[in-house]
């Protein structure tokens, strides 16, 4: 564990959880090392504390989510905080109820923390500056998933002991991709170093700029890699065409055996989830249990969401 | 109206080439009746109405291209007489008004409904533009003819572009028969779809869509080629990036002949000063570089670009209250023009006649009009400025009736002290 120290000293410096660019070196090590303390927790009979008695947790989800939105819900209610997950299907958003109106009714019910994922970038700063909670981003348009990025570290470190020193390749669509932004932001912060594959019409503007080796090559973009992060092909997010085919995609950017020669023999596979086996992913490598991680992230990812509820709770208080 | 003598006056008028001390003296019919060194405190009759203007500068009221006023339709954004209290507090006392108002402005009816609003409940000279295409969206041509004959200065879709080639081509060739100004806001549609801001290294880290600048450069290239085939009065109202002014300047060194803009936010402003989603920075077209403001700055040195507009959008608040992708584009300022454009003096990057002649003398004459210089028998349209005052920019302390400045809290260096139109004086800062 040589990137995480411990020390009591350290305090986190953003009431907010808005991106990993807000955070420092020492904010991350503190969560990271928070969220190992509820790696056992998670896996014990007992799952329940009371550390958070008493608080308010609202999820406030714009966008469609499983795995994240369950997490954070499990992450407060295993730390004894009461959780209210909003519908925005059903609520007065669909009205024509814009964001800073619904953030002021809510703020009048005294949360003490919310949790908000949004299709614009931005959504949660422009919250953060008009609620007296805690906020935390759960994904905002293509900008940051900061807890996905921890999670990802967390599960990193757990099977290889560091962050520093590795070799990363982050494949896929990155252009509409938040899980690389705040990936390439900590990964980067944490010493390590990344690759980028992807086709050059989903790669964003200047992606070079934010400190990784631009591949358009998958082989060559996989070599010598500790770890292979996919992303999934967000076709929802796209408008118009920017690959021929999800046959094309696959033959040249999806993760094959084959591909994956290229990379260390003992290169870990990651998934932020939900995949399109077949399409950046082969079904096969997807579940193959010495290689890939995926299930493990998803298990973490309560750690790490269990961590940021208490630090970033507990900074409001 | 008595006559009035405005002496002890540092003036400039860039069409006449006069920079020098003197006076300039209204008459009756609030007309220039004679200006320079000759007018001075000596030569004064006993009962004339004196202003000493105490070595400040006298200079003719600023001519502004590109405005949005909210009438109608839109009157909780903007009205005639808030603009006009906006404008002349900021020495401008002509303006070209957008059509994108509800209804657009694309028949003769609107142009009486707007000559006669503008005349009754605002001070300043209005000079309605009519869009291009009927309710601009790009596919009927308007009345041009018609529609000039009743007093259209020029014509554009304002925030939109005319993406049809084939109907573009169209318009300037049938356009040059009523010998129509044709102003084009120049940003292909389909590759600007969905964008946001400058397509780069800013939009890739605050994860907005970008609006590449190929699709300005695109547009201006496609309607350069179509101007040799179908000579026009063509202008292009707003440049914002490198590649475009190269494209600008290489076409006008070939002989051809247009003009074009630059709005004061891409002369002064780049796209870092977003930041943390600034609502109030989406802008249109956006701001990009530092070195596409540098390219911009040279450009208007050199002539490549001839005129400098406020592109004043007032936007309510509760258009702009929302996130980035949501938010409304634009940013207030006319008010604000003239002594943003100064920072630019001040700093030595454009001389100062250089850039008055960008908002007085060189609009009127792409417009075609008698405003923009002292010229003898022309409308006593005037601005007196203070050129050093420091002073800070507020948005409470703002005229219009929107406060989306784009500068808030800039500290600016020159002030208008005193607007004249049509020999009356409207402003007096006290």
């Amino acid at each position: 564990m040589a990137v995480i120290k411990k020390s009591k000293a350290v305090k986190i410096n953003q009431n907010h959880l808005l991106g990993i660019q807000d955070l420092s070196f020492s904010d991350i090590s503190e969560i990271l090392n928070e969220a190992k303390k509820f790696i056992k927790l998670n896996k014990s009979s007992s799952k329940k504390t009371d550390l958070l008695r008493g608080k308010t947790q609202i999820n406030l989800f714009f966008e469609p989510s499983t795995r994240t939105q369950s997490s954070f819900e499990l992450a407060g209610k295993r730390l004894g905080a009461d959780v209210m997950s909003m519908n925005i299907v059903n609520s007065a958003i669909k009205k024509g109820e814009t964001l800073i109106d619904t953030a002021m009714t809510l703020n009048a019910m005294h949360p003490d923390i919310i949790v908000i994922r949004h299709q614009d970038s931005g959504a949660p700063n422009l919250l953060s500056q008009k609620v007296n909670c805690a906020v935390i981003n759960a994904g905002d348009g293509r900008r940051e998933h900061p807890t996905q990025a921890l999670l990802d570290a967390l599960t990193i470190i757990n099977r290889k002991g560091k962050v520093e020193g590795l070799k990363i390749a982050i494949c896929g669509d990155i252009l509409h991709s938040r899980v690389a932004r705040s990936n390439i932001y900590l990964m980067n912060m944490l010493g390590a170093e990344i690759n980028v594959v992807a086709p050059k019409t989903l790669l964003p503007h200047s992606i070079e700029r934010l400190g990784v080796k631009v591949f358009n090559n998958m082989k060559k973009g996989l070599e010598n890699c500790d770890i292979v992060m996919m992303l999934r092909l967000q076709n929802e997010r796209m408008q118009g065409s920017f690959v021929p085919s999800p046959r094309e995609y696959y033959e040249y950017f999806g993760l094959t055996p084959d591909k994956l020669e290229s990379a260390k023999k003992d290169a870990l596979i990651m998934h932020p989830g939900p995949m399109n086996r077949g399409i950046e992913i082969d079904t096969s490598l997807a579940d193959d249990i010495n290689r890939s991680v995926i299930r493990e992230q998803v298990e973490l990812g309560v750690a790490v969401r269990m961590a940021c509820l208490k630090i970033f709770c507990k900074r409001t208080l | 109206m008595k006559e009035k003598y405005l002496i002890n006056a540092r003036i400039i008028d860039p069409k006449n080439k006069i920079d020098e001390f003197g006076g300039l003296i209204i008459d009756e019919k609030g007309l220039i009746k004679n200006v320079g060194k000759e007018v001075s405190n000596e030569n004064l009759p006993n009962d004339a109405e004196k202003i000493d203007l105490k070595n400040k500068i006298l200079m003719p009221g600023l001519v502004d291209m590109r405005v949005f006023v909210g009438e109608p339709g839109f009157e909780y954004k903007e009205n005639f007489r808030t603009l006009s209290d906006a404008a002349v507090s900021g020495g401008v006392t002509s303006v070209v008004s957008m059509p994108n108002t509800d209804p657009v402005i694309d028949n003769i009816s609107m142009v009486d409904f707007l000559k006669r609003r503008g005349r009754d409940k605002s001070k300043i000279n209005i000079f309605p533009a009519a869009s291009l295409t009927k309710n601009a969206d790009g596919i009927k041509m308007t009345e041009f003819g018609l529609l000039k004959r009743k007093g259209i200065a020029g014509f554009t879709d304002g925030v939109r572009t005319v993406q049809d080639p084939q109907l573009m081509s169209r318009i300037m060739n049938f356009a040059s028969q009523s010998d129509s100004l044709i102003m084009q806001h120049a940003e292909d549609n389909i590759l600007s779809k969905g964008g946001h801001i400058n397509d780069g290294e800013i939009s890739t880290r605050l994860g907005l869509q970008g609006i590449p600048s190929l699709a300005e450069r695109i547009i201006v290239e496609r309607d350069l080629a179509f101007l040799e085939e179908y000579f026009c009065r063509y202008h292009i109202l707003q440049v914002s990036s490198e590649k475009t002014v190269s494209v600008i300047r290489k076409n006008k060194k070939e002989g051809k002949i247009f003009t074009a803009g630059v709005s004061i936010n891409n002369l002064s402003l780049n796209e870092n000063d977003i930041g943390d989603f600034k609502t109030f920075l989406k802008l249109s077209p956006p701001l990009r570089t530092e070195n596409d403001r540098l390219s911009l700055v040279e450009a208007v040195n050199d002539g490549t670009i001839d005129v400098i507009v406020s592109d004043h959008k007032p936007e309510d608040e509760e258009s702009k209250r929302l996130t980035f992708a949501q938010s409304a584009t634009g940013a207030a300022g006319v008010e604000t023009l003239l002594p943003l454009a100064l920072e630019l003096f001040h700093n030595k990057l454009i001389k100062l006649d250089k850039l008055i002649s960008t908002m007085t003398s060189n609009p009127s004459k792409i417009l075609g009009i008698k405003k923009g210089s002292l010229d003898i028998g022309n409308e006593a349209d005037l601005c007196v400025l203070d050129i050093n005052k420091p002073w800070v920019v507020k948005k409470g302390e703002l005229k219009s009736k929107s406060k989306n400045t784009s500068i808030e809290n800039r500290k600016l260096q020159g002030q208008v002290l005193k607007t004249f139109v049509k020999g009356q004086l409207l402003f007096n800062r006290t």
